[in-house]
């Protein structure tokens, strides 16, 4: 991506990265231009293009250059969401598949890490992408993000981190006293989703293995009584009551802080898992926006926070469908705009290539990708004539 | 020794301005002539506070008091010297000469950086408020404190995210506003209020601001020192003592293969039950069960089988044997895991040749998720999951009495040596060596690398 014109050589020290054919992998690719990037892609035909970090040097050069020297200078901070890190959790879905039932789980991530990005780390440009099979990614564009060092994005991704732990596990959130404003935050997107995601959707108590899983979460005295309960309440919503009352109980008479196995339970089977290695790296390389995915065909595309809710994965256009969209007939009259512009080829190209994205379904995508990069320029303008005024350039 | 008369004056003056605060920030070096047995002297005396730093830091929780206490005897012990100006001078002139020693690898920078953050820590620590406050102020650390106002009306959110706070001391004490980039460590933990980027800093806790100063600061001189390292060490009667300083602190060299061959991959899976930790055995057993392994997992596993002699080849064969078995086909495996065996062997990309991840690694960097197995036991398991598994392999139940697990503040509170006490009873029961020979020969903090046991 293009930032701003004033810094030198941002568009040909950015990496891409393919991966073509019989799982052959690419890195290190860059381009003088955009049109050599599209012509390459042309004639490689990549299965997935990835971006990457935007370099000291030409990437494509970076053998020619003194080791050591070869850095990577600026990135976008991002994250990545996978369904498959909730398995632990899930009942409708495992590995790569997923449903509308699941996908609250990435509707809740969404709306926990987009404010906690723009509310308490004060960023501004977010653009959060489907990323085509089970999950979604941000890239957050601002330039300070872009320049944050390693221990920074780890100290952020951290920051958002509360499910820890791996197969060996089985309490995967503890919560103490005092509640850090951000987990207080959290944990009221988790609560106006939970009933109807978990409960219900993910009939969390309502088998006897949904029981023991979320029982197991809890201290003995209080698990004994529910199981008691449960023998005779077999209505999932009034399981969910008495669990939270008994806890409530139990904390309100107890010497002890902290007991907050509710909460606990909430965030453990809905809270965001974010890969911090993703997130973390300088050198990492993440799917580039509205490339293509090679297992489901399904594209790339911005999901519109205005209207989350009812965003829905499986509406998502696939290149097939993108294909045969392209290769309906043109409408009558755009064919005169073509003979008026038969002197000047390359604009007409331009402007046809424009025109048929507009006929497709990728068009609303399209718009919000437009609009995310009219702000991040807004910023720039803004910023730069913050600057030039302090500097007192007119 | 004719003008001493003079030059007595001329040091006295510049005495007030040169070490004005005990502490200081290492910024500038120093400019005067010293002899060789003043640097030699200086230099080792300083070293060996740095090597008692690095075993308190290993032996206890640094936020307990014992490892305050110990810390403290042990520095006020290394403080020798005529008069505060001296002992001043000797510090600042100790620090430079041992980043002479340390700046080459990333290894030995890493390992001074924290050694000699972990010893201004508990420096400034030690601090009265006044001389805090003085340091801040000499050192440029200028950040904008909240006014009385804005603490009211953020009074909740700051009890509620900084720790031991009431509303009382919300009004009492300062609350600077730093930016988040300048205040990692406590934004990593949720220690404080974030807001708009900015992390809401107490007065007291704005030792971890001066420690990230601090690091930084020597994180980017040690690369400018490195290179001008050449010109120093052409001079013959530094360089044998530099060498002979920057080895000191390492343990055994793992990185060179030295038990090249001596395995054999039908050998891997008994081995795996009697003589692997249990974190390798983990690994192994969940390799052999799902076919497959993260890359956190193959990390760890992969560069230890390294350490123990399987060669690239047999490493090849091993992983694709078995992941082939799952629901990767032979094509993919070259394809996509060959590359990155090769890589940890240093065959390809900068060719580095990897070592194997020592405890203090394991124990500290990259948790595990879900989904993966990698990490220790004694520190990432569950503990009832990690007592069933020891009863599982026959651990008897004093061993397991032993190794600590009836105690229900052993996930927060364990130190690293009590991980590592931990784990030798495991190695111990599960007759993998001797406890007693291995003691014989090494200290503890030598045995922190999985790949001495087999």
């Amino acid at each position: 991506m293009f930032y701003s014109p004033v810094t030198k050589n941002y568009f040909q020290n950015r990496e891409f990265s393919f991966t073509l054919k019989d799982d052959i992998y690419v890195r290190y690719q860059s381009f003088s231009t955009q049109n050599e990037l599209e012509k390459e892609m042309q004639k490689m035909n990549p299965y997935k293009i990835d971006i990457g970090a935007v370099y000291s040097h030409r990437p494509s050069q970076h053998n020619t250059v003194k080791s050591g020297t070869f850095q990577a200078l600026e990135k976008e901070l991002v994250f990545d969401i996978d369904m498959t890190d909730y398995d632990d959790v899930r009942s409708c879905c495992s590995a790569a598949d997923i449903c509308s039932k699941c996908w609250t789980l990435m509707t809740i991530a969404i709306r926990i890490l987009d404010r906690a990005l723009r509310e308490d780390f004060g960023f501004q440009h977010l653009l959060w992408v489907y990323s085509g099979r089970r999950g979604v990614h941000c890239w957050v564009c601002d330039e300070a993000a872009r320049k944050l060092s390693v221990a920074a994005r780890s100290a952020v991704a951290e920051y958002l981190s509360l499910v820890k732990g791996g197969e060996e596990t089985v309490k995967k959130v503890v919560l103490s006293d005092p509640i850090h404003p951000f987990i207080s935050q959290s944990l009221s997107v988790v609560e106006h989703y939970f009933l109807q995601y978990a409960i219900v959707g993910q009939e969390l108590l309502s088998s006897k293995e949904g029981v023991d899983k979320v029982l197991n979460l809890l201290p003995e005295d209080v698990r004994k009584d529910l199981l008691l309960h449960y023998q005779s309440e077999k209505n999932p919503t009034k399981r969910w009551e008495r669990l939270k009352t008994l806890v409530h109980q139990k904390r309100a008479t107890s010497k002890k802080g902290g007991q907050y196995f509710d909460k606990e339970i909430m965030l453990q089977y809905c809270y965001p898992r974010l890969d911090v290695n993703v997130s973390k790296g300088v050198n990492h390389l993440l799917k580039s926006p509205f490339s293509v995915h090679p297992k489901t065909g399904r594209i790339s595309v911005p999901i519109d926070l205005r209207n989350l809710d009812k965003f829905d994965p499986f509406e998502v256009p696939t290149i097939s469908l993108i294909c045969e969209e392209l290769d309906k007939p043109r409408p009558d009259e755009e064919e005169e705009d073509d003979t008026k512009d038969k002197e000047n080829e390359i604009e007409a190209g331009e402007r046809r290539k424009i025109r048929d994205f507009k006929r497709t379904s990728l068009a609303k995508y399209i718009k919000l990708f437009d609009q995310f990069l009219d702000s991040v320029a807004r910023s720039r303008k803004g910023d730069m004539l913050k600057k030039s005024d302090l500097q007192k350039d007119f | 020794m004719q003008f001493s008369g003079r030059r007595r004056k001329l040091a006295v003056h510049s005495q007030n301005d040169l070490y004005s605060h005990c502490l200081q920030l290492y910024v500038q070096p120093p400019l005067e002539n010293i002899s060789l047995s003043e640097f030699e002297t200086f230099a080792v005396e300083r070293l060996k506070l740095l090597k008692t730093v690095e075993n308190l830091g290993v032996s206890y929780v640094k936020t307990t008091e014992q490892y305050t206490k110990k810390l403290h005897a042990s520095f006020t012990k290394s403080q020798v010297g005529p008069s505060e100006y001296e002992k001043r001078r000797k510090d600042h002139i100790s620090h430079f000469i041992l980043r002479l020693a340390y700046c080459q690898t990333e290894d030995l920078r890493r390992w001074f950086i924290q050694q000699e953050m972990d010893l201004f820590r508990h420096r400034f620590n030690d601090l009265s408020s006044k001389y805090k406050t003085e340091f801040l102020h000499k050192n440029n650390l200028k950040y904008d404190t909240l006014s009385a106002d804005e603490k009211m009306n953020l009074k909740d959110q700051l009890i509620n995210s900084t720790f031991g706070f009431s509303g009382i001391t919300i009004v009492e004490q300062d609350f600077y506003k730093v930016p988040f980039q300048d205040a990692l460590d406590l934004i990593r933990t949720r220690k404080v209020f974030l807001r708009g980027g900015y992390a809401y800093i107490p007065h007291q806790d704005i030792v971890t601001i001066v420690l990230n100063d601090f690091r930084t600061r020597l994180s980017k001189a040690l690369a400018l020192t490195a290179r001008s390292l050449p010109a120093v060490q052409s001079d013959e009667r530094l360089q044998p003592l530099l060498n002979h300083l920057s080895h000191a602190y390492v343990g055994q060299d793992y990185s060179i293969q030295k038990n090249i061959g001596k395995i054999s991959l039908e050998q891997i899976d008994p081995l795996s039950a009697k003589s692997f930790p249990l974190c390798m055995r983990q690994l192994h057993k969940s390799l052999r069960e799902n076919h497959h392994l993260r890359h956190g997992g193959r990390m760890q596993y992969g560069l230890f089988l390294k350490g123990i002699g399987l060669t690239l080849e047999q490493a090849l064969q091993f992983w694709r044997s078995e992941f082939i078995r799952g629901k990767v086909d032979a094509d993919k495996f070259d394809k996509a895991y060959a590359y990155s065996i090769r890589h940890m062997f240093g065959k390809e990309g900068k060719r580095t040749d990897y070592t194997p991840y020592s405890c203090m690694k394991v124990i500290l960097s990259n948790p595990p998720s879900q989904g993966d197995y990698h990490g220790c036991p004694f520190r990432h398991s569950d503990p009832e999951l990690l007592k069933q598994k020891l009863q599982s392999y026959k651990l008897s139940p004093s061993g397991i009495v032993q190794v600590g697990l009836h105690t229900h503040t052993l996930k927060h509170n364990w130190s690293l040596a009590h991980r590592i006490k931990a784990f030798l009873h495991y190695m111990d029961f599960s007759g993998g060596f001797k406890l007693s020979s291995v003691l014989e020969y090494q200290q503890l903090e030598d045995i922190t690398n999985p790949v001495t046991w087999p």
